[in-house]
């Protein structure tokens, strides 16, 4: 009975790491960029949610969806602002400049609503779901998290295969200046996707408030370096692979906990990330491309 | 490729080369009396901000009424450290160059390590607020403490836990990332052995993995822990209330200093915390007139409720202030001068101050303070004191 | 092919010049008391941060691989510097052998002896992590560095080395479990870190560990084993069609950076009175790649600059108070773009050009 609980226990966290890694493998499998001011953007999110309904009384529902709208256009202006003139500069300059903006938004949230922590209330309208006698628990937001990844997986695949700007999606990542030539615009698929991928940090924000409700201007931190791990793990850009190596990461994490060692826990699923990468070196879904955006 | 890059640092060198200059005029003194020069030292920044801010502002309020009365005038410069050492280090030469007298800091453990090596060397009386660790003050004649030591609150809480007996069978969760978390916890298993308490079940977390303790609370509870004992900081004390509640599991739960600020913690459901017990120094709802005034000054001023840091900040000043205010002292006494009067002052038995985080506070000749701890637990969303 | 030469020739006597001058200028300033205890505070690091830089650019920029762990091996270097020097000023206490105790009583040699452990050893580590991390391509390169770098964050938080009468205690668990006799004292305190270490880093020192980076990593661009490693990052089915063998290739570059920065972190432990694992994270490992992508890829003298101006802004940017860091992230911004910039690239090469005149005719392919 341990097992399961563990299992589920790692499944709950696994599936906030998954829906963090989804956004996150959104942006770099399109545009080729490490992104790593999601986490902030997360954290955002979650402010806005917070403010949202502590703060002018709303309706959790209309607060995430809030929290989106602000996302969104906060990841747009990021996009407009630091990334776009940097098209046609190494990706390293990139990536560097996605630091400098992961800096500003988590100081900028220093100022705006102080240090102190803020106990986030969960947005999630049910009750834990109770089995043997209140022997196993799942969580509401649990369930929602992974109702709301398939969701996300789902959309996303519509998205990417069945519309003309997810053809554009796929082509601008295949090779960026073969879509040029072919009417695609480059910078405007981008945009979309940054848009889209930001909207998503914010859903992530809101979730990973909801399961675990402590909320501080590093509260993304963290969270967005496992999810960015969930994500090569999974295999770079394939959309499932976020998925699955996000739920595994939270289920190695938990179990190396109960099963080897609370004080080498973060070793242990690191450990675990470099053997797997040894012997699958692009990631469980890499190689087979099933959703490559 | 070069020489854009050239041109940019250029540019870049000529912006921080203006600011030094822009800067260098920058302590303006106050008319009147010229001020005793206070440094202070503090993660203003990063994740570890809450503590730093919380103390400058308690230490500024202090400041404030301490020139209102007329006497002796304190100038106080806090600087950020974002919780580093090197970076800890590098405010206080920053301040040595401002002319700092007295040092009040710094705030978390280790920076203060670093840089009571460093006043140590320059004989700059340091009071630290809130770095709790004996290793802060040992072998440093001119380094006090204002809080309890991190090996004190391990004895103590493992003596309240036995003359009281508040539990049989005690989980303990501790931070293993955290100097003052570990530190608490080793003094507390020894002094649980000796004292014959069972501890059935010690588990860990880092700073990294503070958010899922659904392993810990399922140890504890295979283990059949009736009292869980917490020596870690509010913030995942609140996670591991609300996770134990979620699996209706419903030991004791016991903390240390670090617990007290889980009540002001904005949108907290205080039902979670209901009956758990911590030691603290310090309450914002305690009713006596100075504290409800400090309580009062704080959120009219920072639109929060001030936490134990900020009564720690506040504290220093009045305890340098006391020991000063009858002393033929100025702006021009040297640092040097003020740190060997201030050492006789604090290691003389007469010196007793009471403040927010404690009365009849007494210091020893190592720096660390002696003080009663105050047991409370939590009845109705308030503390409630524990005698 | 000469003309190469020369260039290249040119181009590195004037890194080691910079860094000379720089040395000399601060010392006269020193001598001269005007330099602020602010300044003064820093220099240690700064030639930390240097040679770290430097280091990292040969991973990053001479062989092309991205390392988000490079604090990791800083970490490794810093605690056997640290562990290092604490037990040879314990055993310079207790020895009996006369040489022995004079040589052990020197602070340069028990500083030089611990950067050399604390180089050597973090090379080691950075073989065993070159084993699985240059099987891999790419992000998933990078992740397996970040990795790496974790792990390393995590075991030294929870590892305690003690010292008595029966020798070196080691535990995993806490200080307790060491066991210690009666005078026996605890080296590393787990979360705590090595405590209580005699400061025995100087500015002077710095240059020095600069100047023997600068040698190594110089030389090594540029001789035979350097072209192949440059080779491997242009295109590596070509290099290994011809013949050239890409793993021990990569693996001499990568090992070297591992072992030059182990030597930094040493330096940096030996500046402060305490030194804690918490310091060398994913935060740190990202600011030196930050100095490395600001002063350009693959270009030393770059890095070299860009690791001194970052690590002294923040400082500068004290009078900022409570929008200090978000200043720094403005600017950090603000100098990407700028640098990156289309139009202003334009401009800088027409004034570079006209500056260039005189100059010998520089060839595209040696700009980096």
């Amino acid at each position: 009975m341990d097992f399961l609980s563990y299992l589920i226990s790692g499944i709950s966290l696994g599936s906030i790491y998954a829906i963090i890694a989804l956004g996150y493998t959104m942006v770099y499998g399109i545009a080729r960029m490490l992104n790593f001011a999601h986490g902030d953007v997360i954290m955002v999110g979650a402010y806005m949610s917070f403010m949202a309904t502590t703060r002018f009384g709303w309706h959790p529902l209309l607060s995430v969806l809030f929290a989106m709208v602000v996302c969104t256009v906060l990841g747009i202006v990021i996009e407009q602002l630091a990334y776009k003139p940097l098209r046609a500069a190494p990706s390293l300059a990139v990536l560097i400049t996605a630091i400098g903006v992961s800096y500003f938004l988590q100081n900028a949230a220093l100022l705006l609503w102080s240090a102190n922590p803020k106990s986030f209330s969960s947005v999630v309208p049910f009750d834990s779901l109770r089995l043997f006698n209140g022997r196993l628990i799942i969580s509401g937001t649990t369930i929602v998290s992974i109702f709301v990844c398939v969701i996300i997986i789902l959309a996303l695949n519509t998205i990417v295969n069945k519309t003309k700007i997810g053809k554009a999606m796929r082509a601008v990542s295949e090779d960026k200046d073969a879509a040029q030539l072919m009417g695609v615009s480059v910078n405007r698929t981008i945009s979309i996707t940054f848009a889209i991928g930001s909207a998503l940090a914010a859903v992530a924000g809101v979730l990973l408030c909801s399961a675990y409700p402590i909320l501080m201007p590093t509260t993304g931190a963290m969270p967005g370096i496992k999810a960015f791990t969930a994500a090569v793990f999974g295999g770079i850009g394939s959309i499932p692979g976020a998925f699955l190596g996000g739920i595994l990461l939270g289920i190695i994490e938990i179990f190396g906990k109960a099963y080897i060692s609370t004080q080498l826990s973060d070793a242990i699923v690191f450990a675990v990330l470099i053997i797997i990468l040894i012997v699958k070196p692009t990631g469980l879904l890499g190689k087979k491309v099933l959703v490559k955006v | 490729m070069k020489r854009k890059f050239y041109f940019t640092f250029v540019v870049t060198l000529a912006l921080c080369l203006a600011l030094l200059v822009g800067c260098a005029d920058k302590p303006s003194k106050p008319t009147g009396t010229a001020p005793i020069k206070l440094g202070g030292i503090g993660p203003l920044t990063g994740g570890a901000a809450v503590y730093g801010i919380a103390v400058a502002n308690g230490a500024k309020i202090a400041v404030d009424e301490i020139n209102a009365l007329g006497g002796i005038q304190f100038e106080l410069n806090f600087q950020d450290d974002e919780h580093d050492a090197e970076k800890s280090v590098n405010a206080y030469n920053v301040l040595k160059d401002w002319g700092m007298q007295i040092l009040v800091g710094t705030v978390t453990t280790d920076p203060c390590i670093a840089v009571a090596a460093e006043s140590f060397k320059d004989r700059i009386f340091t009071l630290t607020p809130s770095a709790s660790s004996p290793e802060v003050v040992k072998g440093k004649d001119n380094t006090f403490q204002m809080c309890f030591s991190d090996p004190y609150q391990g004895i103590v809480s493992a003596q309240y836990i036995q003359e009281k007996k508040l539990g049989s069978k005690i989980a303990i969760i501790y931070n293993n990332s955290d100097a003052y978390s570990t530190g608490i916890y080793e003094k507390f298993i020894s002094e649980a052995e000796t004292r014959n308490l069972e501890v059935v079940s010690t588990t860990t977390f880092t700073n990294d993995t503070a958010n899922d303790f659904s392993v810990q609370l399922q140890e504890a509870q295979n283990a059949g822990a009736d009292l869980i004992f917490l020596p870690i900081y509010y913030e995942p004390s609140s996670l591991i209330l609300a996770q134990a509640k979620a699996t209706n599991y419903e030991p004791k739960f016991f903390g240390v200093d670090g617990m007290d600020g889980i009540l002001e913690m904005e949108n907290f459901d205080t039902t979670l915390a209901e009956g758990v017990m911590l030691l603290t120094p310090f309450a914002a709802d305690a009713q006596d007139e100075r504290t409800a005034s400090f309580v009062k000054k704080y959120k009219e001023l920072h639109h929060d409720v001030p936490n134990q840091f900020a009564a720690d900040g506040y504290d220093v000043v009045y305890a340098i202030y006391e020991a000063l205010k009858d002393k033929d002292v100025t702006a021009e006494t040297p640092a040097s001068e003020l740190c060997t009067q201030l050492i006789e002052i604090f290691t003389n038995d007469k010196f007793v101050f009471s403040g927010l985080t404690g009365n009849n506070m007494v210091w020893s000749k190592n720096g660390e303070v002696a003080k009663p701890p105050k047991g409370m637990f939590i009845e109705n969303g308030v503390y409630v004191g524990m005698d | 092919m000469k003309r190469l030469r020369l260039r290249t020739n040119v181009d590195n006597w004037l890194t080691y010049g910079l860094v000379i001058v720089a040395y000399i200028a601060v010392r006269l300033l020193l001598a001269g008391g005007n330099i602020s205890y602010a300044l003064q505070g820093q220099l240690v690091p700064i030639t930390v941060y240097i040679v770290m830089a430097v280091s990292l650019n040969l991973t990053v920029g001479v062989l092309g691989e991205l390392s988000l762990g490079h604090a990791g091996f800083m970490s490794v270097g810093a605690f056997s510097g640290a562990i290092t020097a604490t037990l040879l000023e314990l055993l310079a206490d207790t020895t009996s052998t006369t040489w022995i105790r004079l040589g052990l009583s020197t602070p340069w040699i028990r500083l030089s002896l611990a950067m050399l452990i604390g180089g050597i050893i973090a090379g080691i580590f950075g073989f065993l992590v070159g084993v699985p991390v240059l099987r891999l391509q790419g992000d998933y390169l990078a992740i397996v560095t970040l990795a790496f770098g974790e792990i390393i964050k995590n075991v030294m938080s929870i590892l305690y080395v003690g010292y008595d009468a029966n020798g070196i205690r080691v535990s995993m668990d806490s200080a307790n479990a060491l066991k210690l006799d009666e005078g026996g004292t605890i080296i590393m305190n787990g979360p705590m870190g090595v405590i209580g270490i005699t400061k025995l880093s100087s500015f002077t020192a710095g240059f020095i560990l600069i100047l023997i980076t600068l040698i190594i990593v110089l030389n090594l661009i540029n001789s035979r084993a350097g072209r192949a490693i440059k080779a491997v990052r242009d295109d590596k089915i070509a290099t290994e069609s011809v013949g050239i063998s890409v793993w021990r290739y990569r693996m001499m570059a990568f090992v070297t950076s591992a072992t030059l920065a182990g030597a930094a972190g040493a330096l940096y432990a030996l500046n402060y009175s305490s030194v804690v694992a918490r310091k060398f994270d994913f935060n740190t490992s990202i600011l030196v790649l930050v100095f490395v992508v600001l002063g350009g890829m693959g270009n030393i003298r770059g890095s070299i600059i860009a690791a001194t101006v970052l690590t002294v802004l923040p400082e500068v940017l004290r009078a900022f108070n409570e929008y200090r860091m978000l200043t720094y992230a403005v600017i950090l911004i603000a100098v990407m773009l700028v640098r990156n910039n289309a139009t202003l690239q334009h401009v800088y090469k027409q004034i570079g050009a006209r500056l260039s005149k005189s100059l010998p005719t520089r060839k595209k392919g040696s700009e980096v």
